[in-house]
């Protein structure tokens, strides 16, 4: 079982672990793998929360509905799954600032925050405009051949390269 | 009686597990990120300024694994696909904010839980609130935006078997050599 205590496996064979997971999810939850919508049905919770039921009311909420469905569930899944495993492998690491941002940006953590803060906002803003992220269309979508998956994907990645270049290599 | 409590527990079974069983799935889904290193920051943006090829190799070896079993599972009437509508404005548009947004932050929606997981408070006290604040402001900007610039460039939820009128292995055969000869040349290039 020493496996489970490495702290890294190869990407092949994590990439085949995910797509064999697809494969049991089409075939027991009928249902791809996915995670944006998650954050937007706790979104909509939250305001309701604070702003009473006519949150709930809004077109968008009354789309994807504010409850706690299956894909909630995966998405709260996958806090703990990555919690055992960097446990088991001594990899779990409270930090502020990631190294490679202090390589470049320094050790500050406000400043960090705040650009997750903004860059947490147009992702989550951009993944509702595309209905979707990096695992319902780069790797659901993608592997089901939809169109509207492939264009998000090369869209996602063609500015996040775009846009790290910028951040990295030509600001500082 | 005997199959009148048999449906029932059928039943039961409906109105529980498809939670239990999300949960289960992610689990799994979170394990397996972590352990591929993209529950990291420094991974993500790696593959972003192109230096590190993580993120690269698991999606596209997801990808290759998940469509050849999606697609014999599909043929042998045993799943059907959820594929999601589109259109240029939704996903192309969508895709570059998203973009923007995924280098800024260093995670995306599925690693920043795995991210939370691994202790990363950038992702649970930074990333986490700007997701919600944006999912937020678009179920705010929805109701102007669905008449308008989604609808533009409208293509349903279209396959690239179904768009060029052919049977899916003529599709996904050439997609899974692709892809392969990416993955080997992504290796064989040492990156």
């Amino acid at each position: 079982m020493s496996f489970l205590t490495q702290v890294r496996w190869s990407p092949y064979v994590v990439g085949v672990g995910i797509g064999i997971l697809s494969w049991l999810s089409f075939l027991i939850n009928k249902k791809a793998l996915g995670s944006s919508t998650s954050f937007a049905k706790t979104s909509g919770m939250l305001e309701k929360l604070l702003r009473g039921p006519n949150v709930a009311l809004k077109p968008y909420y009354q789309k994807i509905k504010l409850d706690i469905d299956w894909q909630w569930m995966l998405v709260l899944g996958i806090v703990f799954g990555a919690l055992f495993s960097s446990v088991l492998s001594d990899d779990f690491n409270l930090q502020w600032v990631p190294s490679l941002w202090i390589s470049t940006f320094g050790n500050t953590p406000v400043i960090r925050l705040l650009i997750a803060f903004i860059g947490g906002i147009l992702l989550g803003f951009g993944a509702r405009w595309a209905d979707g992220c990096t695992s319902g269309h780069g790797i659901s979508g993608a592997l089901q051949l939809a169109v509207s998956s492939w264009i998000s994907a090369i869209a996602f990645f063609v500015s996040g390269i775009l846009m790290a270049h910028i951040m990295f290599n030509i600001i500082p | 009686m005997a199959v009148k409590k048999k449906k029932s527990l059928i039943q039961n079974r409906q109105t529980w597990s498809p939670l239990a069983w999300g949960l289960a799935f992610g689990v799994v889904f979170g394990f397996l990120l972590q352990k591929g290193g993209v529950t990291h920051y420094d991974v993500i943006l790696g593959q972003l300024l192109l230096t590190d090829f993580t993120v690269v190799k698991i999606i596209l070896t997801a990808v290759l694994t998940g469509m050849i079993g999606i697609y014999v599972m599909k043929n042998l009437g045993w799943v059907n696909l959820e594929v999601k509508s589109g259109s240029w404005g939704m996903n192309a548009i969508g895709g570059l904010i998203f973009g923007i947004g995924f280098a800024m932050l260093g995670y995306c929606p599925g690693t920043i839980a795995g991210a939370i997981g691994n202790g990363s408070l950038d992702a649970l006290v930074g990333g986490l609130a700007g997701i919600w604040i944006g999912s937020g402001l678009f179920a705010a900007f929805y109701p102007k935006l669905r008449t308008g610039i989604l609808r533009f460039g409208d293509f349903g939820d279209v396959t690239l078997p179904k768009l060029f009128k052919v049977n899916d292995w003529v599709i996904v055969l050439p997609a899974a050599g692709l892809i392969l000869t990416l993955l080997i040349w992504i290796e064989s290039a040492g990156l």
